[in-house]
């Protein structure tokens, strides 16, 4: 590697701030660009509040009422439990894979970030019938040991097994880059000065990867709290099936509403949190040179139980869901269930998907670029604004987007456009988040050199800042397009008629109880997507030749 | 530079766009990617017979199929958004006048109740509404069932005989029935169910029985198909559910499937048949052609294809239901205004109250 996003380094020095480029002011395409953007986003909580303001009185004495408080601090408890899980997980995983000589580590770095692709829709199910009262392993184990019960799998421990396996990866992905682009010379540093390899670890490497860290987690404390899939499977009452159940139940979109705003406000606390995580520490090198390659860390006879752990992660969060739709498809294909390969609901999928990724990396990248490189109070609102949907179950975007463009852009109602607007609306935090942590590693001076060198601010974003920040663009394309993939509330509602994608054939068939149906389109979605999945991951193969 | 990140995803996306397209020859029928599948023969006449919206909380797995036929039958052009019924529901009172959907059809009574307590329904005209039973349509005709869907108890025929269970729903609260049983309280058959049970005991008696099916500890199950497979593989001995799923897995896994159906009879609220229906939007401009659907579903025809293809009741035309189900007279249901089933809100106030949901 010569030059540019990996060269990284900490210096927390206080005192040292980055003055002369933020001195600039932002240039005004930038902050057009944001505006619109932030417009756009502002969309669905902006009918949320319409909603709630012209509801009746009732409603505030309903969001105050015991039962809501109560699902409410369930849900942060889901939400934090998971968050934290993820990173336990998802950080020596990471380690593991770019920073260790562990064997097996290029195979293991694709495999445990695979997961990632199974929607909780289809992997709550998978879980159902492996883990479940009656379910494969209980039958296996009641062979062998005469094993009655497991465990209770429904309820809390079951939402946080299902969204936990299923979104470790955006800690992983997230730390993994953030590895790959540490300078290894201030870990030698702190050897060379006496420290032992854990107190490195604890001391320098880890503070170093905080950003990544809060990444991850941020959009796996989000996504935890949006939902629906693996709480409505796995019978926990959280927040957002609280207002499913309103929609579903009650058609009452004025207390459901409500309560999507109470998520909004949350979204804002952990928002919050993350922000102050951050600080203002400073995470690219502030020297120029070559970044050396960095040295493997030599695991010894460790390597047994590092290679146990990333085994038991992969078969529990991969091997275990694919097998058990790989079941339903052979015992469907059995019983003479006619394959039903939806090759158009694949190139449906993989389009659109594609689509919103592209898009979600334009509107993400004015407004990373001006909450990291022209820091303000505005900017930092900016960021926030563009989270904000982020927490939103599905079903509250497309009835919001349903509202607006059925009464104002009716001739854009039930469009690709409009749903690839909405994919963008919802998916935007993804591109956002890897977009901006990998801008921080990128030191300003690079950009001032250009600029004293008589290039205009524009001319810089496209031939200094956009190449220096590619790994981050790539990899939030890819998230996005991985999560459009496996949409469903917004393809139903706002997808033209009779759009099919693999995600709506999937739900076409379990709505109704057909798994074998569901399989071949389920299985689809994860061999497409997974296919997807090592385009971003093709760095870590090549990196690690 | 951004276009050398464009370039090198372009690339990767095609692969992935090549692979797909290399599959689609095998599927020549499937590359439309639209359910608004005009066959040619329809389409030949589809001038003379325009074309309707059609918004479908009932699945396509279900009633895809019978809409193909009308389709072929009349030369009326089907366009159908599948979607959640109370989704729909949602979605047409969001849209408002500017909804693009003539006709809702939908999974149970209560939403139709929903849209119809908005003002969003048209009145449907006598001819049609009198093919229906008038227990099985809206008293202002503005919707009519299409089938009925008999609530039954589904239950393991290794544990359980048809002779241990209750002659009443309201013997399922005794305590020898503590964790044996099993429901899916966020189904919205159960809730009508609750719902009727309400209208016609009251909702003491309704708190009454649900403290008492709380207090047996039943499993929740997230629908009715996983309480019928709870119940065959002996998780729990008794499930509260609609009949017809009974009837699919029967089809479907044969007659060693470990689980069969119970019906109340003499009036019990247990043996409450609720109906999928469907009404014309009142904004629809297409009227005819939407009530030419609706009659469809009445037809002969159709009401045969819920009969064989769904295995619910068919309500109109003198069709007679599969042989597997005993008939509707048998089952007797209680005396109930479906339309009364519309309070949904109090239902999920007392089910939340009592921490069922």
């Amino acid at each position: 590697m010569s030059v540019g996003p990996s060269t990284t380094a900490r210096s927390k020095n206080q005192g040292v701030r980055e003055q002369p480029l933020h001195s600039l002011r932002a240039p005004l395409p930038l902050i057009m660009l944001a505006l619109l953007v932030v417009g756009a986003m502002l969309l669905p909580i902006a009918y949320l509040v319409v909603r709630a303001i012209t509801a009746d009185a009732n409603i505030v004495q309903q969001l105050f009422h015991p039962r809501t408080i109560t699902v409410f601090g369930s849900t942060v408890l889901l939400a934090t439990s998971v968050t934290a899980t993820c990173i336990l997980v998802g950080v020596p995983l990471a380690w593991l894979t770019v920073a260790s000589d562990m064997p097996g580590r290029r195979w293991f770095a694709v495999l445990t970030a695979l997961p990632l692709v199974i929607p909780t829709y289809i992997g709550g199910y998978a879980i159902v019938s492996a883990l479940g009262p009656r379910g494969a392993l209980q039958v296996l184990l009641g062979r062998l040991f005469g094993v009655e019960r497991l465990p209770e799998l429904y309820g809390f421990w079951g939402a946080w097994l299902a969204l936990a396996l299923f979104s470790y990866p955006y800690v992983l992905l997230s730390v993994q880059s953030g590895l790959r682009g540490l300078d290894p010379a201030l870990e030698e540093a702190s050897r060379s000065l006496g420290f032992g390899p854990w107190r490195t670890f604890w001391r320098v490497t880890l503070p170093q990867l905080r950003p990544s860290i809060a990444a991850g987690a941020l959009l796996v404390a989000l996504y935890t709290l949006s939902d629906f899939g693996a709480v409505s499977l796995l019978q926990f009452n959280s927040f957002s099936r609280a207002i499913y159940v309103q929609y579903r139940g009650a058609f009452d979109r004025d207390y459901a509403a409500a309560l999507a705003l109470v998520l909004v406000l949350l979204t804002a606390v952990v928002l919050g949190a993350e922000m102050w995580t951050r600080g203002r520490a400073r995470y690219h090198r502030s020297t120029v040179g070559v970044v050396k390659p960095r040295p493997r860390a030599k695991l010894g006879p460790w390597r047994w139980p590092a290679i146990i752990f990333c085994s038991v992660v992969v078969l529990i969060a991969l091997v275990m869901p694919v097998g058990v739709v790989s079941f339903w498809l052979v015992r469907g294909l059995q019983e003479g269930e006619p394959l039903r390969l939806v090759w158009s609901a694949a190139w449906n999928s993989v389009y659109t998907a594609a689509a919103a990724a592209v898009f979600a990396v334009f509107a993400a990248l004015p407004i990373a670029i001006l909450a990291v490189r022209f820091r303000s109070r505005w900017t930092t609102v900016f960021e926030g604004i563009a989270y904000g949907g982020y927490a939103l179950p599905g079903i509250v975007i497309a009835l919001a987007l349903v509202r607006f463009a059925s009464q104002y852009t009716p001739l854009l109602y039930q469009t690709l456009a409009l749903m690839i607007f909405a994919y963008v609306l919802r998916f935007l935090p993804q591109a956002l988040g890897t977009i901006r942590s990998t801008l921080l590693s990128v030191s300003p001076s690079l950009e001032e050199a250009a600029r004293s060198l008589g290039y205009s601010p524009l001319r810089v974003t496209l031939r200094v800042t956009l190449p220096l920040i590619r790994p981050g663009i790539l990899s939030g394309a890819a998230l996005v397009f991985l999560t459009a993939m496996k949409e469903l509330p917004t393809t139903l509602l706002l997808g033209p008629i009779g759009f099919k994608t693999l995600a709506t054939a999937t739900w076409t068939a379990t709505a109704e109880g057909f798994f074998a149906r569901a399989a071949a389109p389920a299985l689809l979605i994860i061999v497409v997507s997974a296919f997807s999945m090592l385009f971003v991951l093709r760095d870590t193969w090549s990196d690690q030749h | 530079m951004l276009p050398s990140a464009v370039r090198r995803l372009v690339p990767a996306l095609m692969t992935i766009g090549i692979l797909v397209a290399c599959g689609t020859p095998s599927s020549p029928t499937g590359a439309a990617g639209t359910t608004s599948t005009t066959p040619a023969t329809a389409s030949a006449s589809s001038s003379a017979g325009g074309s309707i919206t059609v918004y479908s909380g009932r699945n396509e797995e279900l009633v895809g199929q019978l809409i193909e036929q009308f389709q072929t039958s009349t030369g009326i052009t089907v366009n159908v958004k599948y979607a959640d019924t109370a989704e729909l529901a949602a979605t047409i009172m969001e849209e408002g006048a500017n909804s693009p959907a003539d006709v809702f059809f939908a999974q149970d009574a209560g939403a139709l109740g929903a849209l119809a307590a908005e003002d969003r329904l048209a009145k449907l005209p006598d001819t049609i509404l009198q093919s229906v039973e008038q227990r099985f349509r809206s008293p202002e005709g503005e919707w009519a069932g299409v089938s009925g869907r008999a609530r039954a108890v589904v239950y393991n025929t290794k544990n359980v005989t048809e002779a241990d269970l209750p002659q009443s729903i309201f013997g399922f609260t005794d305590p020898k029935w503590k964790g044996r049983l099993g429901w899916a309280p966020t189904n919205g058959s159960f809730q009508a169910f609750v719902t009727a049970l309400r209208v016609l005991e009251g909702d003491a008696k309704a708190r009454e029985w649900l403290e008492g099916i709380k207090a047996n500890e039943p499993k929740v199950y997230e629908n009715n198909t996983a309480v019928v497979k709870a119940a065959a593989a002996g998780e729990i001995d008794a499930g509260f559910v609609n009949h017809y799923y009974l009837v699919r897995q029967l089809q479907e896994q044969g007659e060693s499937f470990g689980a069969r159906n119970y019906y109340f009879t003499k009036g019990d609220p247990g043996a409450l048949i609720n109906v999928a229906g469907v009404g014309v939007l009142n904004s629809s401009k297409n009227q005819e052609a939407a009530q030419q659907f609706v009659q469809f579903l009445l037809s002969a025809e159709a009401q045969r294809y819920f009969a064989d293809k769904t295995y619910e009741y068919p309500l109109a035309a003198g069709v007679q239901p599969n042989s597997a189900l005993p008939p509707l007279s048998e089952i007797q249901s209680p005396e109930l205004d479906l339309s009364k089933l519309e309070d949904l809100k109090g239902t999920l106030q007392l089910l939340q109250d009592l921490g069922i949901l």
